[in-house]
């Protein structure tokens, strides 16, 4: 990563053409981007409130100091440049000069050291800023935030919905983690991006418009984006079809996503989605009973048809999975995997010492935490008779249900969906560091523990060479997918569908995670 | 005087009914596993523990179970229904923004499905065998039968997909400008599906009720008496038969409008129609235990007032109803 970031000095001119990696030429401006939401949203403040529904809105509202094109490559957005000292220690950020707030107030490097403390109390993922022990601020266009250790996640930390900037004159205004209650969370909103709130009703729709004064001259294209709040994926499939919206993101059913890519005005990619990184999984508790044996484990991969999930059940529009990383990301390492084989399954069994006794081997119990994902569970136990294996599906009445059971351990297997937010620090290490073992749900959940991968995690955490980095992760992914923990089947089929009027659809590692000041509407 | 006494002690019933309702649905959302701090990690994409310990110890759901259901009920009774867990709102702003949307919604599908449910009723009971009659079954039965989210999407399909004259979803096109008329129009538009796909509903009730009722009325004497007095059949059928049809019409509408929100919320999930019923529902899956009280407050209230306008509405058009009742 140093050999990356090391005295890239880009002019904001060059910034402004490279951002996206597109040229922008002959593009049209102005115009009404109708999009969609597919739930409610709770907060707007993206540097309080994670997830993809605030996602979306808080990029577009608030800007952060990076931006990452296709290639995960770091690109300047509020920085214009920056520099990681040699010892990986601090990393210094220049930032643009003419910035300002949706108030008028120019952007300066104290809203950025504010900043990093509000997503430090407040923000879910605190792997992100931990290291960052404070942020000095020598004049008002350059932050300096000073580490413990050196902290190569920290860039993909800096983009997308990570790291929004907030306006310290507007948010400052109480204790530190009372912003996440702040009441301009939602109404009044001061933010730093491209776009500025105009409307936010609860359940109906965000209205945002063009900020004239944004930083990067000349964008955004849109003048205005309306984003609906539609919850019913099928009602949402309709209005993509007539036209009645034109882009949105984030869909994941598999018989929508195929007819509407029967639909010949649609664009239906399931790119975009790299850095949010959403993967399946069956997750197996290794501290309890026959699954605490890791030939149980085996037997189990060996059993499960990921064919069968791959064509069946998702229908084509999802990619294989087979390590806890997602196949998009630089990190990923392909792995062998376990091709379905009912008599190796068989032998492990007998190995393991589970012979069949009254036509049974043992019982399990298989949790799942909504609807969507009860046929895999269903195929689970289906496929796991066949090796002898009676499986009862249990059914939670809702997710703070199925929570509970998983994040005090009473469980034995669980369908599962975790994504990986940017760097694996951040959102892969918590499901197999020993030291986060059962604190809530998407922690490590499953118990695992094993003294070489939480060396390996530590080591890549501070590794400031990306080879040396991959390599880590590498061997990381081989123990991973040897021992499971977790056996990874397929990535969540997120797609997004945009019709023939949007141009420059947001599909870099971010999608719609990250700024959409490009995108143009031809009409 | 009679009166007031009679809608004091109802009143006074109504009280006591409101307060059963919170305790009792607080203590049963107490007792499920797992709280909104649960729900509101789920929206960010995991928290650790510190992060819930401080969401709970901000939201007060780390004290004792009577702390919190004291000090809720002791924000009901000053007019204080608390602010919402999930949305960082007060829950009566919520529900007010909420409650036109869904009124609207209900109060048109309940009218028409009414006005044309007693036509079709009075209608077909003239002729009990005729087609006319059958069909009016057939649709009754056809629409209380088929599940409204089926309909609805059935509906979209046709009238959104392939033949495009109505919108698929919200109650407003927030790209359109325009004075008052044009709003109007506009929600009048996304208004047809939704109240046709609830109307129908009602509308199988309603005509079956008036069909049955009115052709036990056209059996009875006294109708009997009116043709032998020589009065057209219209007359009689209009205007002494369906007066005396319609109490248990009145009656059951009453009930319907009870359920104002449970009949509600399937429609508006399909049609992401901004109401009530979405909010309700929504606020379940998030355990935000606040905006769900406050909504069954809110329904508890409705039922009443429902249930007063009922009994209002029967005195009206029989005058055996009330008195000394």
């Amino acid at each position: 990563m140093k050999h990356l970031i090391k005295g890239i000095v880009a002019s904001v001119a060059l910034s402004a053409v490279m951002a996206t990696g597109v040229i922008a030429e002959g593009h049209k401006t102005g115009g009404t981007l109708v999009t969609v939401l597919g739930s409610n949203v709770r907060n707007l403040n993206s540097a309080v409130q994670s997830g993809i529904v605030t996602g979306y809105p808080g990029a577009q509202l608030f800007a952060s100091p990076m931006r990452y094109d296709e290639n995960w490559e770091p690109q300047p957005y509020l920085a214009e440049s920056w520099n990681v000292s040699d010892d990986g220690l601090t990393v210094t950020l220049n930032l643009v000069k003419n910035a300002k707030f949706h108030d008028g107030a120019p952007i300066t490097s104290e809203d950025i050291a504010f900043s990093v403390d509000v997503i430090k109390a407040n923000h879910p993922f605190k792997s992100m800023f931990a290291p960052v022990e404070s942020v000095d601020t020598p004049d008002a266009h350059t932050a300096v935030l000073n580490l413990s250790k050196p902290h190569p996640a920290l860039m993909l930390a800096m983009s997308g919905q990570l790291m929004s900037i907030l306006p310290k004159h507007i948010y400052g205004d109480g204790e530190i983690t009372d912003v996440k209650t702040h009441p301009r969370n939602n109404e009044n909103v001061v933010g730093s991006g491209p776009f500025k709130l105009v409307e936010f009703k609860n359940g109906e729709h965000v209205i945002l418009e063009r900020f004239d004064d944004f930083f990067i001259e000349g964008r955004p294209y849109l003048d205005r984006i309306v984003m609906r709040i539609i919850t019913d994926p099928a009602a949402r499939a309709i209005a993509y079809e007539n036209g009645e919206i034109h882009m949105g993101a984030f869909e994941s059913l598999p018989r929508i996503i195929n007819r509407l890519k029967k639909v010949d005005s649609l664009t239906v990619t399931p790119d975009g989605y790299g850095a949010i990184g959403p993967i399946d999984w069956l997750a197996m508790n290794t501290a309890k009973g026959p699954l605490s044996d890791v030939r149980v484990r085996k037997a189990i991969a060996y059993a499960v048809d990921k064919n069968f999930i791959h064509k069946a059940l998702m229908q084509g529009t999802a990619a294989d999975s087979t390590s806890g990383i997602h196949p998009d990301s630089p990190f990923y390492a392909a792995q062998e995997g376990y091709d379905v084989d009912l008599e190796k399954s068989a032998a492990l069994l007998d190995e393991a010492g589970f012979p069949v006794k009254d036509g049974s081997r043992m019982s399990l119990t298989i949790d799942f935490g909504w609807p969507g994902v009860k046929p895999q569970v269903e195929y689970v136990k289906a496929a796991l008779k066949k090796v002898n294996i009676d499986v009862e599906v249990r059914a939670s009445a809702d997710f703070p249900t199925w929570a509970k059971k998983m994040g005090t351990g009473d469980f034995d297997m669980s369908w599962d969906t975790v994504f990986n937010w940017g760097d694996p620090v951040i959102g892969v290490h918590r499901t197999y560091d020993s030291t986060n073992i059962l604190k809530g749900v998407w922690s490590n959940t499953q118990s695992y523990s094993n003294a070489r991968v939480d060396e390996l995690m530590a080591m890549a955490a501070v590794e400031t060479d990306v080879e040396k980095r991959k390599a880590l992760y590498a061997e990381f992914q081989e123990i991973i997918a040897d021992e499971l923990p977790v056996y990874h089947t397929n990535t969540l089929p997120y797609h997004t569908v945009f019709n023939d009027k949007v141009k420059n659809a947001p599909m870099g590692i971010w999608g719609t995670s990250t700024p959409i000041d490009t995108v143009w509407l031809d009409e | 005087m009679q009166v007031l006494q009679s809608f004091a002690i109802r009143a006074g019933y109504a009280v006591i009914l409101l307060v059963a309702v919170l305790v009792l649905n607080f203590s049963m959302m107490h007792l499920a596993p797992g709280d909104v701090a649960d729900t509101i990690s789920q929206s960010m994409g995991g928290a650790d523990q510190e992060l819930l310990d401080q969401i709970r110890a901000d939201y007060g759901l780390d004290q004792p179970f009577y702390i919190q259901l004291g000090r809720y009920i002791g924000g009901v009774l000053q007019f204080d229904l608390g602010f919402s867990f999930f949305y960082n709102q007060p829950v009566t702003e919520l529900i007010l923004q909420r409650l036109p949307a869904t009124l609207l919604l209900v109060i048109t599908a309940q009218l028409l499905a009414l006005f044309i449910g007693v036509i079709m009723g009075v209608v077909s009971a003239r002729k009990p065998n005729g087609i006319l009659s059958h069909f009016v079954t057939f649709l009754a039965l056809f629409g209380y039968a088929a599940p409204v989210f089926w309909t609805g999407i059935l509906l979209l399909i046709a009238f959104s997909l392939k033949v495009q004259w109505f919108p698929v979803a919200g109650m407003q096109d927030v790209t359109i400008e325009g004075g008052f008329w044009a709003h109007f129009v506009d929600v009048a538009r996304h208004m047809v599906l939704p109240v046709i796909t609830l109307g129908s509903l009602f509308l199988a009730l309603y005509s079956r009720l008036a069909r049955a009722t009115m052709m036990e009325t056209l059996g009875s004497d006294f109708v009997r008496t009116a043709k032998a007095k020589g009065l057209s059949t219209n007359q009689v059928v209009y205007k002494h038969a369906l007066k005396n049809s319609l109490s248990p019409v009145i009656t059951l509408a009453g009930l319907q409008f009870s359920a104002v929100i449970s009949g509600a919320v399937l429609v508006e999930a399909v049609f992401s129609w901004p109401g009530l019923g979405t909010l309700a529902f929504q606020s379940i899956i998030a355990r935000d235990t606040p905006t769900i009280l406050g909504i069954l407050f809110f329904s508890a209230l409705v039922v009443i007032v429902g249930n007063l306008l009922t009994d209002l509405a029967l005195r009206l058009v029989d005058p055996r109803v009330g008195g000394k009742g």
